[in-house]
């Protein structure tokens, strides 16, 4: 980490950028946040460790409209993200200096208290350099430990890669974590009857608040505003009401993310009601694979999506039926 | 708020024997907005668009429903009625209650709860409805005729004798097309070339004429007025320029034996040729597929004997553009291949033969001189028997559920010129029907009996068998003495059903021009506008459309050439309003729009917007309305909604489906 | 008019038609007399690569109970390349739905070209009947929105 923290106090010295898009030490030692730092006294803040799960590509946004270059540390799988994003026209690759960083997969504090960990204080050993299995935690009721991959996030057991696909420099080592099939979850639901699925998504769904934290922190909904915040489809915000509205706002914001979508896991990851959302894009993800052949979002800049391209060939809508 | 008023028609009994208006009336006037109803008995009638006009003065009208036939039918003449009474004619929506109702339902309660609905969606609609104000594009003063067969050439004729510049592509190396295999034509059974023959000259020579013979259209854009058109132009390997015409290389060319398409198959010709003596232009091609030079790199005698130095085997192909106005499909037809018609045993025998083959053996200058002989041994047959509607009329797959509407004419033609050339032949015909509705036809068939002694039996026939003898056993019924025939035959004639030309898919596909299921183009209307396309600027010429005999398709011919006049005598077009529109303030850049536009309509700028105070340059997508078509294939690409299609919008979709489902 | 409730299902039948080939297939369909039931009811669009799918959710939330989209035959569109993205979206959206437990029946896609009125009629038939069958849509139904 503290590499990271040297070269990027070199580049802001050497005028290469002007301010760095990185993580913050949160209040607690499993909560850093994004942050913006303008000077090398800020970077005394800067922290990069398992739990800085979030991607920054989608705060490039706003960085590619500010003056000056910024320096962004990305993940394997956020520059997907990045490149989607480049694709769109929404970032400026000359705005950005990319440093691709290391990751040993990603850590999920909801994941650890799942274990029967509670009153944490302090979690140590996820460090990005800590080569340790072992999760050191220190709660109000004694110390404890868990294995790092218990603690994953579901999306690094179903890593994309170790490789950046856009970056300046790299600077760091990852690891394969890649422990499960990525559409096994898919392929579950889809063996189930209808009114097992019906069941299973209507039990997910009614525990949405439409707090749309998972439209926020997507790369891929990036829209200045958003279909469901305009009157252009008469669907503006209501409220949560036990009925098809929830539906109607994951089907949709799934299908408008679709063959876009990176598969980056961050609308999962964020959502406070623990609503497994990627269920719904993998699903689209495993389709456009099955159908019209493997596409991976965001893993070039100038391929065209499977949402805008076709053949005389396609399947056509019936096959939904036949698949069954 | 719109101030709306809605005009039920009662199409005479058509609508009101099964919607009962008065009650659409009244319940369409209880729609919020509606301002005014009444139902009349013709709406489109001068009466019905006069009540029209005054409701529109008097109430102040923002919008208009007429509840009356399909938009297809009569939108144009209700939009017109507005704007003569100062309403943007975009400010009128039809509720189908005719196609869409009345015609197919037959319970009235049924029928006018439907129509009150539809009635419902329409002026949900219009109450969104924006005025929109048509453009204008320009008009390329040039059209392009596809196929250079009779059809193609008259209507090129008459596009060019009005005093506009047109462009025939014909794929094979010879205008003429069908017209010029033929040899006699029905019913005045004048010989086919002689009043062929005339018609290319004039074409080849009128100034206005500009042939493209050995050539495919490749490529077409654009749209109506502007159609920009990719054409190929096939290596000849002989320079047209240079090129005398005096045959002298196809007779010395040492590879003959080159099935001859022209005779369809019956003989075979030389790698390089021309298809026939009247050729236009009459300049050789060389078939490279089966021309030795091109094949092994040896021989080259047709450039050693050609005087004029015309022969080039280093020639390609070359794409030419070009614009045009209008564009005339005149692709004509070609005959079914009858493999799956084993029962006539036409690949097992060459004595059973189609009556395009039988053309080819009576001309004087096809594969026998003109002499009715047997393929097979060359014999001068005895008895003939002529089977109808092999292919036509046919219930099953094999064939095609249509008429071909030729056969019953020709084969009476052949039958009379056997007769009449060989009496000792005698002549049976196989029929289901025999149809001959036409000027002179009904006579024509008569004479054929009654004078020439053909013998005409109602009934199939299940069997041709081919003997050991060479004879061909005809085994069919007689449907009127309801009896087995079993006849031997020394020569079998097919009246094989007729198809479009097999191209005619990939040209209707870069015309955006329907086609049904026989591969036949659909006209706009088939009453109506039978000579145009659904694809404005894009008109129908000869057996393209449908089965036609001559008369017909130089009839047509001529009145799709008067439409393609029409067209080309603008000098402006308006343009359809209902395009897509991007707004700024939602717009991402993000470009997905502009990778699914198929005109290329969609571009980017970059511009400083104020969005509700913060100002800043954005990237956003901006529609030309001249190119855009208003398909909305870019308006689902956009996911945030700024891309919304005018007269079509998501917020006057949505108030259709929930008028519907209210 | 009161719109009386009775006991025996109705459905409600969206049909989305591009101008060029379904809707004049429906026309044809009329003109022709070949009937269908009367709960279909056709929404006009240019070209079935209008449809959003959000019109497709949004007829089921207002408790439509079957949406059809008809298009022109792949090859055949007027606008070239319409029905092409017409038909990966409704097969992803449509996949999504079944994969939520909405059954598949209540969706579906024809190509009827403006000489199939036949066709057309044919396929109203079923699907009203295919909706029959399946009764009331009630998975995807905003209850708000009923009646």
């Amino acid at each position: 980490m503290q590499e990271l923290v040297t070269r990027a106090k070199e580049l802001l010295a050497d005028g290469t950028v002007v301010r760095v898009l990185g993580w913050k030490r949160g209040d607690l030692s499993y909560n850093p946040e994004p942050a913006y730092f303008n000077s090398q006294e800020e970077l005394e803040q800067f922290v990069y460790d398992g739990f800085c799960g979030a991607n920054l590509s989608k705060y490039m946004i706003e960085g590619s409209k500010k003056e000056g270059k910024t320096l962004v540390f990305l993940k394997p799988c956020d520059t997907y993200s990045f490149n989607q994003l480049i694709k769109e026209h929404r970032v400026d690759r000359d705005k950005a200096y990319i440093i691709g960083v290391g990751c040993r997969g990603k850590l999920d504090v909801e994941k650890i208290k799942a274990q029967g960990i509670k009153g944490i204080q302090n979690i140590s050993g996820a460090g990005i350099e800590e080569d340790t299995d072992t999760l050191n935690i220190r709660t109000i009721y004694g110390d404890k430990t868990c294995t790092y991959g218990s603690a994953m996030l579901e999306r690094c057991h179903v890593c994309k890669g170790k490789e950046h696909m856009i970056f300046d420099e790299e600077i760091g080592e990852s690891k394969d974590t890649k422990d499960a099939d990525r559409f096994a979850e898919i392929e579950k639901i889809e063996a189930m009857s209808p009114e097992e699925k019906f069941a299973f998504f209507q039990k997910e769904l009614s525990k949405c608040i439409r707090c749309n934290a998972c439209r926020n922190v997507c790369p891929a909904c990036s829209c200045r505003k958003c279909v469901f915040d305009s009157n252009q489809f008469d669907s503006a915000q209501k409220a949560n009401v036990d009925s098809f509205e929830e539906k109607m706002f994951h089907i949709i914001r799934a299908f408008h993310v679709a063959g876009r979508c990176t598969d980056c896991g961050e609308c999962s990851r964020v959502c406070p009601q623990g609503i497994p959302l990627h269920l719904f894009n993998r699903k689209f993800i495993k389709d456009i694979n099955e159908l019209y052949g493997e596409y991976q979002a965001g893993a070039d800049t100038e391929s065209k999506g499977p949402l805008t391209s076709f053949t005389f060939e396609d399947a056509e809508p019936g096959i939904v039926v036949e698949r069954r | 708020m719109q101030r709306i008023g809605v005009f039920v028609c009662h199409c005479g009994s058509n609508i009101a024997a099964t919607v009962d208006v008065k009650k659409v009336v009244e319940m369409a006037a209880l729609e919020p907005g509606v301002v005014h109803a009444e139902d009349y008995q013709y709406m489109c009638s001068e009466a019905g668009q006069a009540k029209i006009d005054a409701a529109i003065k008097e109430k102040n009208l923002t919008g208009i429903v007429v509840c009356s036939c399909s938009p297809r039918m009569h939108e144009t003449t209700f939009r017109n009625a507005a704007k003569r009474a100062g309403l943007n004619p975009y400010m009128v929506e039809i509720a189908n209650i005719r196609e869409h109702c009345s015609w197919i339902h037959k319970n009235m309660e049924e029928a006018t709860k439907k129509a009150v609905i539809l009635a419902r969606a329409a002026i949900a609609k219009v109450s969104l409805n924006t005025p929109l104000q048509q453009g204008e594009s320009r008009v390329t003063k040039r059209a392009l005729v596809i196929g250079g067969g009779i059809a193609g050439i008259q209507t090129a004729l008459d596009i060019a004798e009005a005093g506009y510049e047109v462009d025939i592509v014909e794929k094979t190396p010879s205008i003429g097309g069908r017209m010029s295999q033929l040899d006699k034509t029905f019913p005045t059974l004048d010989c086919s070339a002689c009043i062929l023959t005339p018609k290319m000259v004039e074409a080849s020579a009128h100034e206005k004429i500009n042939i493209y013979t050995y050539s495919e259209v490749e490529k077409v854009s654009g749209f109506v007025g502007d159609f920009t058109v990719d054409i190929r132009k096939k290596a000849r390997s002989v320079n047209m320029d240079k090129c005398t015409g005096c045959g002298v290389c196809q007779e010395k060319c040492p590879s003959k034996k080159t099935p001859n398409e022209f005779n369809r198959g019956l003989n075979t010709r030389s790698a390089i040729y021309t298809p026939f003596a009247q050729a236009i232009p009459n300049v050789p091609v060389i078939d490279r597929e089966h021309c030795t030079k091109f094949k092994t790199g040896k021989c080259g005698v047709c450039a050693k004997v050609c005087q004029a130095g015309a022969i080039e085997y280093d020639q390609q192909d070359e794409i030419v553009t070009e614009k045009y106005g209008a564009i005339v499909v005149a692709t004509g037809f070609d005959v079914i291949k009858l493999d799956q018609y084993d029962e006539y045993a036409y690949s097992q025998s060459p004595d059973v033969i189609t009556s395009l083959e039988l053309e080819r053996i009576m001309n004087a200058a096809g594969p026998t001189k003109g002499h009715l002989e047997r393929i097979s041994d060359h014999k001068a047959p005895k008895n003939m028997v002529f089977i109808q509607c092999v292919g036509s009329r046919c219930a099953d797959k094999r064939g095609k559920s249509y008429c071909s509407k030729i056969c019953c004419m020709y084969t009476a033609k052949h039958a009379m010129l056997i007769r009449d050339k060989y009496p000792d032949v005698n002549v049976t015909v196989f029929y289901i029907d025999v149809r001959t509705p036409g000027k002179n036809f009904d006579e024509f068939y008569r004479r054929a009996v009654e004078e020439y002694g053909v013998n005409y039996i109602k009934g199939q026939v299940g069997k041709v068998a081919p003997q050991p003898n060479g004879q061909l056993l005809v085994q069919g019924v007689d449907l009127i003495d309801n009896k087995q025939i079993l006849m031997e035959a020394d020569m079998v004639v097919l009246a094989a059903a007729i198809e479009p030309n097999k191209d005619v898919r990939k040209i209707a596909t870069m015309l955006t021009a329907s086609i049904d299921t026989n591969n036949f183009l659909t006209e706009a209307h088939p009453k109506l506008r039978p000579v145009e396309s659904p694809t404005a600027g894009v008109f129908l010429s000869g057996v393209c459309q449908g089965p036609k005999d001559i008369p017909e398709t130089v009839a047509q011919a001529g009145a799709a050439a008067v439409k393609a006049i029409g067209l080309l005598a603008k000098d402006k077009l308006l343009t359809n309003p209902c395009t897509a529109k991007s707004d700024e303030l939602l717009c991402n850049g993000c470009s997905t729009c502009a990778n699914v536009c198929p005109y290329g309509a969609i571009s980017y700028i970059d511009k400083e917007v104020n969005d509700h105070g913060i100002r800043e340059t954005r990237h956003f997508a901006q529609v030309n309305s001249a190119l855009c078509q208003g398909c909305g294939a870019c308006t689902v690409a956009c996911p945030s909604g700024a891309m919304d299609l005018q007269g079509f919008s998501n917020r006057q979709i949505i108030a259709e489906v929930d008028a519907i489902c209210r | 008019m009161s719109i009386e409730k009775t006991n025996e299902f109705r459905p409600k039948i969206v049909a989305f038609c591009c101008n060029w080939c379904s809707y004049a297939g429906a026309d044809l369909a009329g003109s022709s007399r070949l009937g269908y039931p009367a709960d279909v009811k056709i929404i006009r669009v240019p070209c079935s690569c209008r449809v959003n799918p959000m019109f497709i959710l949004r007829a089921f939330e207002k408790g439509a109970d079957g949406v059809i989209l008809c298009g022109c035959h792949p090859g055949d569109c007027h606008y070239t390349t319409g029905n092409y993205y017409a038909r990966r979206r409704m097969t992803l959206l449509f996949s999504m739905l079944d994969y939520l437990g909405v059954e598949n029946g209540r969706t579906r896609v024809e190509w009827v070209s403006a000489a199939e009125g036949v066709k057309f009629s044919t396929t109203m038939n079923e699907f009203v009947e295919k909706i029959h069958s399946l009764g009331k849509n009630v998975r995807l139904e905003d209850l708000r929105c009923r009646n």
